[in-house]
C-alpha cells in the first residue's frame, strides 16, 4: 500500500517537479540563505569564539570608518572602473574585426585570444608576479627599460601595481568579453548593414548607428558582471601579495574580509565588510542599469 | 550574393594585424612560462626577459624537483585538483540540469519563487558568505575534506540558469507523447529529454569543470593541510615574502594548463555556446 502511494507520487506531474527542484531548494536553505542570514547577524555581534557572542548593535558599521577600509574600498572601486574601462571598447573592437567578412584564421584568432581564460588566477599570477618583480631583469622592467626608464618596483607601488592587477585581467578577459560580443553581433541583422551601405554611411556611421545599438543588451550584460567581478576581486590580489600588502598595496574589499575573518577572527566585523560589499554592488549595479534605461518598459 | 574573388584591401590586414598583435599579447606568456619552466630558477630571476630557447642550460630538472620536493607533494595536489573537479562537475551537472528542466517544463506553485532565488543567488557575491560557510563546514566536520569543498557548490545557480535557458526550447510534444505510453515522469526526463538535452550537458560539463579545476577562494578556505590541497592552492603556497620557487612554479604551472587546454581544442564550440547562453537572451 505505501508503495504504491510512493509510486504513484513519482509518476503524478503534480509532485514529480518538487522532486525536481529539491536539491536546489536544500542548497539554497543550507548553503546561501542561512549565510546570508548568519552573516547579517554576524555584522552586529562581537563573537570571540564559538559560542562567546554578544549583540553590539551597528558598531562593527561604525568601525568601517578606518583607513584601511577605505583604502580597499578605494582600490576595488579603482579596479572594477578600469576592467570596465578596457575590457569592454577592446573586446568590441576585437569582436567586430573578427567577425568582418574579409578577414581569414579567424578560428586561430578566436581561440588564441580565448586561451587566457582556461588558466587559474594563481597560474596568470605566478606569471605576472614574475614579470613584474623588482630586479632590473624581469620582463616590465626589461621593456620600460627599452624606453630609457630606470627599474620599477612594479607591485610595491600604487599605480603600477594597479597597471599590473589591470594587465592580468585583460590578458584573462579579453577573448571571454570578445566572444559575448562575437555572439551579440551574430543577432544584428545583415539586412539593416546593406540598406545602410546603400543609403551611402561610411563605415564609421554603421558602426555607430547599428553595431553599438545592437550590441547594448551584451554591453549591459558585459558592465553588470564586470562589476560584480570587480567588486569581488580577491584571488588576483592574493596571486601577487598573498594577504602581506605593506602600505594596503592590493588590499580589495574581499581580502579584508579575508585578513578580518581567517586572520584576526575578528568574524563580526568581517561580516558587516561582506554586507557593506553587497548593498555597494546592488548600489553600482542599479545606477548602472537606470542610466542604461534598463528599467524602461519602452527600452526596445 | 555570388561569390566574389576575393580582393585585397589594406584595411582588412590592418585588421588582421590588429588581430595578430593582440593574439601574441594572450600567447606570449604561455611561451614565456613553457621555456621557463626548463630553466634553473636563478636563471630566470638573472634574465626575466631572455626567453630563447638555450639547450645547454634546459633540463627537466624543475619538473623532477615538483616531483620529488617535499615528498612528491605536488602528486597529492594534482590527485586532489582531478578528483574534486571530477566529482564536483558529474555531481553539479547531474542535479542543475533536474533542476533547470524542471523549472523550464513543469508549472507548478512556486516555480517563480525558485527562478527568482536562483536569480538572486547569481547576484550576491559568493565572498560574502565565506565566513558562515566555513563555520557550517567546521561544525558538520568537513573542513580539510573533499566534501567539504564540494558541497556547497553542488548545485551552482550559472548551470540551473543555463539548462533552463536551453530546457525552456524543448519540444513538449515529446512528454506528452511520453506520458500517453505511460512512461513515468522520471523515465520520461532520463529517456526521452536528457538524450536531447546532450548539447547542453557537454558545455555545461566543461564549463563546470573548468571553474572548479581552477577555483581559488573556497578550497583556499576549505582545505587546510598541505597535502590536501588542490593545485592552485598548492602553488599559491610556494609563493612567500622570503622568496619565490619560481622553478617550482613555472613546470607547476605548465602542468596545470595543459589538461584545460587540451579539453578546450576538442572542444571549442561547447565552450563558446556555454557561455553565451547568458549574455543574448532576454
Amino acid at each position: 500500500m505505501k508503495k504504491s502511494l510512493w509510486r504513484s507520487l513519482l509518476n503524478s506531474p503534480k509532485a514529480v517537479p518538487y522532486f525536481f527542484v529539491a536539491p536546489f531548494v536544500l542548497s539554497f536553505l543550507l548553503f546561501y540563505l542561512y549565510p546570508f542570514i548568519a552573516t547579517i547577524q554576524m555584522s552586529f555581534q562581537r563573537i570571540a569564539g564559538f559560542g562567546d557572542v554578544t549583540f553590539i548593535g551597528w558598531s562593527n558599521y561604525g568601525r568601517l570608518l578606518n583607513e584601511h577600509f577605505f583604502n580597499a574600498l578605494r582600490t576595488t572601486s579603482q579596479y572594477t572602473f578600469w576592467t570596465i574601462l578596457v575590457l569592454v571598447p577592446l573586446p568590441i573592437l576585437l569582436a567586430v574585426l573578427v567577425n568582418h567578412k574579409r578577414v581569414r584564421f579567424t578560428g586561430f584568432f578566436k581561440s588564441a585570444l580565448f586561451i587566457p581564460a582556461l588558466t587559474s588566477v594563481i597560474v596568470a599570477g605566478i606569471f605576472f608576479r614574475y614579470s613584474f618583480g623588482e630586479q632590473a631583469t624581469t620582463l616590465a622592467n626589461a621593456v620600460t627599460g627599452l624606453f630609457g626608464m630606470k627599474p620599477i618596483t612594479w607591485l610595491q607601488i600604487k599605480g603600477p601595481a594597479m597597471f599590473a592587477l589591470v594587465l592580468l585581467c585583460t590578458w584573462r578577459w579579453l577573448g571571454v568579453n570578445m566572444v559575448y560580443f562575437l555572439s551579440g553581433l551574430q543577432g544584428i541583422s545583415q539586412e539593416l548593414y546593406e540598406a545602410a551601405e546603400i543609403d551611402g554611411a561610411g563605415a564609421w556611421d554603421r558602426f555607430r548607428c547599428i553595431t553599438l545599438p545592437g550590441l547594448k543588451p551584451v554591453i549591459i550584460y558585459v558592465i553588470t558582471i564586470s562589476v560584480y567581478g570587480g567588486f569581488s576581486m580577491f584571488a588576483e590580489s592574493y596571486a601577487f601579495w598573498k594577504t602581506a600588502t605593506p602600505g594596503d598595496i592590493g588590499m580589495t574589499i574581499v581580502s579584508y574580509i579575508y585578513q578580518m575573518g581567517f586572520n584576526n577572527f575578528d568574524m563580526g566585523f568581517a561580516s558587516a565588510i561582506g554586507i557593506t560589499l553587497v548593498i555597494l554592488v546592488m548600489l553600482v549595479n542599479l545606477i548602472q542599469l537606470t542610466c542604461f534605461g534598463f528599467f524602461k518598459k519602452d527600452s526596445d | 550574393m555570388a561569390p566574389k574573388k576575393r580582393q585585397f584591401r589594406p584595411a582588412t590586414l590592418v585588421a588582421m594585424l590588429v588581430l595578430l598583435a593582440f593574439s601574441l599579447f594572450t600567447l606570449a606568456p604561455f611561451y614565456f612560462m613553457l621555456v621557463s619552466s626548463f630553466k634553473p630558477g636563478a636563471e630566470m630571476i638573472r634574465n626575466g626577459i631572455n626567453v630563447n630557447l638555450q639547450p645547454e642550460i634546459m633540463s627537466l630538472q624543475n619538473y623532477g624537483a615538483l616531483f620529488t620536493g617535499k615528498e612528491g607533494i605536488y602528486l597529492h595536489w594534482y590527485k586532489n585538483s582531478v578528483m574534486i573537479t571530477f566529482f564536483q562537475t558529474v555531481v553539479s551537472i547531474f542535479l542543475s540540469a533536474m533542476v533547470g528542466y524542471a523549472l523550464a517544463v513543469y508549472r507548478f506553485r512556486g516555480r517563480n519563487l525558485i527562478f527568482v532565488c536562483v536569480l538572486v543567488v547569481m547576484m550576491v557575491p559568493i565572498e560574502i558568505l565565506i565566513l558562515p560557510l566555513y563555520q557550517l563546514i567546521v561544525s558538520i566536520r568537513l573542513i580539510d575534506t573533499y566534501a567539504g569543498v564540494i558541497l556547497p557548490f553542488a548545485v551552482p545557480p550559472v548551470a540551473v540558469f543555463f539548462f533552463r535557458q536551453f530546457a525552456v526550447g524543448l519540444p513538449k510534444d515529446l512528454i506528452d507523447a511520453g506520458r500517453i505510453d505511460g512512461c513515468s515522469e522520471f523515465g520520461i526526463y532520463f529517456r526521452i529529454m536528457m538524450p536531447i538535452m546532450k548539447p547542453a550537458f557537454g558545455a555545461m560539463t566543461i564549463l563546470q569543470a573548468m571553474f572548479s579545476w581552477n577555483s581559488v577562494v573556497w578550497p583556499l578556505i576549505a582545505l587546510r593541510s598541505d597535502e590536501n590541497m588542490t593545485l592552485p592552492i598548492g602553488l599559491a603556497s610556494l609563493m612567500t615574502p622570503y622568496g619565490n620557487n619560481y622553478d617550482m612554479l613555472m613546470s607547476g604551472a605548465v602542468l596545470s594548463v595543459i589538461p584545460i587546454i587540451i579539453v578546450f581544442f576538442c572542444n571549442q564550440k561547447a565552450f563558446i555556446s556555454g557561455l553565451t547562453v547568458g549574455a543574448i537572451k532576454e
